[in-house]
């Protein structure tokens, strides 16, 4: 099975396709159980569907949380490979580095709009103890990530998180969600996104949402800022590959949070922190605060359109640009969060809401697992 | 203040010492001092920090005022733009003291490295003097801009200054104990006799330096010294073409 | 024996239109005009400073270039020839004033800017937020926090940071090079708009006290004027190791124009040369720049940045980031057409690297090592325009640091003969008549005027690339593109090609 370099840009002299950036317009939905109760995947499907004419079917996905709970301290790796010999070279590199516990397709059933997919691989693995001697277990499998996505040709990750999973693909988002059969996972935070590229073709690897290890990002609009960004994560060790707004945005959560242990509030204020106006006026301890935030994450401020969902291992948060310049929703019923582009994303699959509220621009929505969740 | 220094990194220790003096501590004794740098960086009030051990380079650099006395060797850098205050040495001292110096005293007991006092200068009242009791390396007084140098030679090793001496010098005067071959000599400078005046000039700065050191200063007196002087406060007026 | 160069310009005066006020013979300071019966010009002396121009209320002077044509020869030039003639007369070194004039490439030029359209906004920047906000300083990698929640505190200590509401800095102009005047100026004007000037290596004169906080003070090989009372009067301290006009030498204030005032700044005797060694004597070595950066730190408590000033040269990446790992808080790069008030003309015009390279160079060595933070980057060395400074910081600079566009803006004809102390506009003089004529009060007005005109200008730029604070187009390269450039250059620069997309 081949599919003709629909799905992954070459990594070896692809020089147009690897350094094109595609700006894309777009839909967004999530919603989280904070009690962390299941919910299956029609659900999201519902609402992404709704504002099905925010995407051109040039790509559309989905990330759910808590989909293995047997398998939750295993990393599961979702593969695209565009042909077989992607396949072998990225199964050997997995025997090297890993113990893999499990691999079998993720099942797919075909579905009209949705064509030319590349091999759907899940792969459960485990990190040997003996390769961690200088390198945190997430440390490492980042760098596994990254080796793979720029040195395997023909072969993708399209997520690496614990107990999480990515769908993705190139069509309109309920259709993909039909083609992945979603109806059979059930996940405590479901995300979903529907993309509207400026050019064709889209490719599958680059459907939004856009993962790292237990990161999931999707996302609406276009992050002027992008060049700066990525040289700072640069700096940091990452290495950009898919050219993608989200993957910066998912890449300086992972840096923020996971790596410099910024508590998620100051993460958020660094990307998209208040004006310095807002900041002369704080109380001194905040104002301290977030003058240090800028002058030391100046380069990771998220500037230009955008509103996001973020998706991780404890919870989900919906953030804005800081002069709102893409649209965001948010509301509640019981302990369920809901944030999406559009509010009558949200009414179809919840009519009757708590309270409902458009969130200020730089300011995070945050939902939280409670802590006893598997 | 009695401080020990013993594996103390200079931070912690000039800390210590900028602290003291601010709450009004006036004398200090460091011991086991052994290569931290920056002793008397740019404190301005008079207090007296005595050094046991080898203190790390750049020993009173910008200083203001303190007096600092140094029970063995020091190092480089001695006096780095020091504005005024005394350094008195009971040994050695290595490679580029009193640079850019443009105030107060620095003695030593035994031999200076190269580069002496280059760029030393005066203003007004403000004449730095640096009197050395062996001998000098290359390049002593080069750019000198003012200010007095005193070189004894008293351990009579030869030659008792390096080449290039006075190099670029176009203020301030050296006074050398002893004859200097011409060769050794840079193209700024001219030699001349002493006169009454330059007798007694050396005469009051030497007393002092001999009451630190316990020399006899009427034998040190009775060297025949030569006197060098810039040629022109101009040297390089008329290398250019507009 | 008199000179056989000819003029370099002719006075033409319109003795129908001259009404014999003088004014002229008054104004020009370099003798090129006399009155005998009528204005008479002595065109040999002219320096086509425009003063006499100017301030002829008939409009009856106009300066042209001697017309004198040289037997054409692509390679021996009139200047080439000029200068042997010269040197032929007087055996001495050629010496200069201001940045290099000569034609080599400007990379600036062959830069364009992006601009969003329909996929991302542009923002308009007279209505909504825009952000110029700098601070210069060394950062921490990472920021570190205690408690948790609405309770967090700051655990990071920050190095000292200096506040810049716009991001453009007066290049170090020393007073001696400069007139007083000149300084107060551009202290008058640093305070107002928030940004800093430069003492340079010639001290901090008295009447300047007020203004400490928004002046860097610089510490040059010739320590004229460093006290750690100096030192600690200051937003941040300078060591100066090279100048873009005059890489690897000294400098040298000529006698004659250390006056009393000169005098006390530089604390030194009236009418001595003020000669700058080449080299920093305590400096012979990498680990000798820390051994100084960390007596200034020492001297000032550790509580001003510290910025260490280079001339772009050759290895300028290599040595910034030898810089930033001794220690210093900011390096500022100064480009080979950094302007200077007395140079050499072999080393002005021969020696360097154009400023837009080197910090490209310096931007992304600095990124590799992962030390980017640590230290701010100052860059000068010919910055003409606002677009330069938007180039300049998408290729990686903090700010930018201006001196000739500083002088202009207060009258500066950039004649070059800034080291005759003669100039006719009070700025690169200490002739007290000459240094009356610039007010500085007026002066100052001028410099504010021109740094808020290149504020709007380049909120303007920020607001097109839809982004409005000035820390998203630090080092965004992505933004620039080149024309006519080849790919080596590209690459240094670190950017595409004009007609490639994102």
């Amino acid at each position: 099975m081949k599919c003709e370099g629909l799905m992954n840009p070459s990594k070896k002299d692809g020089y147009h396709w690897v350094l094109q950036r595609i700006p894309s317009g777009c839909a967004i939905s999530g919603i989280i159980s904070e009690e962390g109760r299941r919910i299956d995947g029609r659900v999201i499907i519902k609402s992404i569907a709704c504002m099905h004419d925010r995407s051109n079917g040039l790509g559309g996905g989905f990330a759910a949380y808590g989909i293995y709970p047997k398998r939750k301290d295993q990393y599961a790796f979702h593969m695209m490979f565009d042909n077989m010999e992607a396949k072998e070279a990225t199964e050997e590199f997995f025997k090297d580095v890993f113990n893999v516990d499990k691999d079998e397709p993720i099942p797919i059933h075909r579905e009209n709009g949705v064509s030319n997919p590349p091999i759907l691989w899940r792969y459960f693995l485990e990190v040997p103890e003996n390769k961690l001697e200088f390198l945190s277990e997430r440390d490492y499998a980042m760098k596994i990530v990254m080796r793979i996505n720029s040195e395997i040709e023909g072969a993708f990750v399209a997520s690496s998180g614990k107990n999480m999973g990515a769908f993705k693909g190139v069509g309109y988002p309920e259709d993909i969600g039909k083609f992945y059969k979603l109806e059979d996972y059930s996940a405590y935070i479901w995300t979903a996104h529907g993309r509207f590229p400026t050019n064709t073709p889209g490719w599958w690897g680059g459907a939004h949402p856009f993962t790292l290890l237990d990161w999931s990002v999707v996302h609406n609009g276009e992050i002027s800022s992008y060049g700066i960004n990525k040289r700072y994560l640069e700096m940091f060790g990452y290495r950009l590959e898919l050219r993608t707004d989200t993957e910066v945005i998912a890449y300086l959560f992972d840096l923020l949070v996971r790596k410099h242990k910024l508590p998620m509030d100051r993460a958020v204020m660094a990307l998209a922190s208040p004006f310095w106006k807002d900041i002369d006026r704080m109380e001194p301890g905040q104002k301290k605060i977030a003058t240090a935030i800028r002058q030391v994450y100046g380069s990771t401020l998220l500037n230009g359109p955008f509103s996001i969902i973020l998706g991780h291992s404890t919870g989900m948060i919906g953030l804005n640009d800081r002069i709102k310049l893409r649209p965001m929703t948010a509301a509640r019923k019981d302990d369920m969060l809901y944030m999406a582009s559009e509010e009558s994303a949200i009414r179809e699959i919840a009519p009757d809401l708590d309270e409902i509220w458009s969130p200020k621009a730089g300011t995070a929505v945050i939902g939280t697992l409670k802590a006893e969740v598997e | 203040m009695r401080i020990d220094a013993k594996g103390m990194h200079y931070r912690q220790l000039n800390k210590i010492i900028r602290e003291a003096v601010a709450q009004g501590e006036k004398e200090f004794e460091l011991d086991n001092v052994g290569g931290q740098r920056y002793i008397g960086d740019g404190i301005s009030e008079n207090v007296k920090i005595t050094i046991n051990g080898t203190p790390g380079n750049d020993l009173g650099a910008f200083m203001n005022g303190p007096r600092i006395i140094v029970n063995a060797n020091a190092q480089d850098g001695i006096a780095n733009t020091m504005n005024a205050g005394e350094i008195i040495v009971h040994g050695s001292v290595g490679d580029i003291i009193g640079y850019g110096m443009r105030g107060g005293k620095l003695y030593i007991k035994g031999d200076a490295g190269y580069r002496v006092g280059i760029h030393m200068k005066e203003y007004k009242k403000q004449i730095p003097v640096i009197i050395t009791g062996g001998t000098a390396g290359d390049f002593f007084g080069e750019y000198m801009a003012g200010g007095i140098m005193i070189l004894l030679g008293m351990n009579g090793k030869n030659p008792i200054v390096g080449d290039y001496v006075g190099t670029g010098m176009h203020g301030g005067v050296i006074y050398i104990r002893g004859k200097v071959d011409p060769y050794h000599l840079g193209k700024e400078v001219s030699c001349l006799e002493l006169n009454e005046e330059d007798t007694k000039l050396i005469g009051s700065h030497l007393k002092e330096y001999c009451e630190y050191f316990g020399f006899d200063l009427t034998e040190v007196m009775s060297g025949k010294f030569t006197k060098l002087v810039p040629l022109s406060h101009r040297p390089y007026g008329d290398l250019y073409v507009y | 024996m008199e000179s056989q160069l000819p003029a370099e310009f002719i006075v033409n005066v319109n003795h129908e239109k001259c009404r014999r006020c003088k004014r002229c013979v008054i104004n020009c300071s370099f003798s090129a005009i006399e009155f005998k019966d009528k204005v008479t010009p002595n065109h040999r002396l002219c320096v086509a400073c425009h003063r006499c121009a100017t301030f002829c209320p008939e409009s009856a002077i106009t300066i042209t270039e001697n017309p004198l044509t040289y037997k054409y020869g692509y390679n021996w030039t009139p200047e080439i020839r000029k200068n042997i003639l010269k040197q032929a007369e007087s055996g001495g070194i050629i010496l200069t004033g201001m940045g290099n004039p000569q034609p080599y490439p400007i990379y600036w030029d062959h830069m364009l800017i992006d601009a969003c359209q329909v996929t991302n906004p542009s923002i308009d920047p007279l209505r909504e937020p825009m952000e110029l906000r700098t601070y210069l300083g060394a950062k921490p990698e990472a920021l570190e926090f205690d408690g948790e929640h609405d309770n967090v505190s700051l655990r990071t200590e920050l190095a000292p940071q200096v506040k810049l509401d716009i991001p453009v800095v007066f290049a170090a102009m020393s007073y001696g090079a400069i007139s007083l005047n000149a300084h107060k100026a551009l202290a008058m004007a640093a305070r107002r708009m928030g940004t800093l000037m430069n003492t340079g290596e010639g001290g901090l004169h008295e009447d300047l006290a007020d203004y400490t906080d928004r002046i860097i003070v610089q510490v040059a090989s010739g320590r004229f004027g460093v006290t750690s009372k100096y030192l600690n009067n200051s937003a941040l301290v300078e060591i100066k190791i090279g100048q873009g006009a005059k890489p690897g030498i000294g400098g040298h204030l000529p006698g004659e124009k250390v006056g009393e005032d000169i005098s006390k700044t530089r604390m030194i005797p009236v009418g001595t040369d003020a000669l700058s060694p080449a080299p920093h004597h305590d400096i012979y070595s990498i680990e000798d720049l820390s051994q100084l950066i960390y007596a200034i730190k020492e001297a000032t408590d550790y509580k001003k940045p510290v910025s260490v000033k280079i001339a772009a040269v050759h290895n300028v990446a290599a040595i910034a980031s030898g810089i930033v790992r001794s220690g210093a808080d900011i390096v500022m790069i100064d480009g080979f057409r950094g302007g200077t008030g007395a140079a050499p003309m072999i080393i002005r015009d021969h020696v360097g690297v154009p400023i837009e390279l080197a910090l490209a160079a310096v931007d992304e060595r600095l990124r590799q090592e992962g030390i980017r933070n640590r230290a701010s980057i100052l860059v000068g060395g010919s910055i003409r325009q606002s677009a330069d400074v938007v180039k300049a910081i998408a290729l990686g600079a903090d700010a930018c640091v201006i001196g000739t566009a500083a002088l202009i803006a207060i009258g500066c004809r950039v004649c070059q003969k800034c080291y005759t102390g003669n100039c006719a506009w009070g700025i690169a003089t200490q002739k007290p008549e000459l240094v009356r004529r610039l007010n500085p009060e007026v002066a100052a007005d001028h410099l504010c005027n021109l740094l808020t005109a290149w504020g709007h200008e380049i909120q303007e730029v920020l607001g097109s690339l839809g982004i409005n604070a000035i820390e998203s187009l630090r080092g965004s390269r992505e933004r620039l593109r080149g024309v006519g450039l080849n790919q080596e250059a590209l690459d240094i620069l670190g950017i595409k090609h004009a007609g490639i997309g994102q």
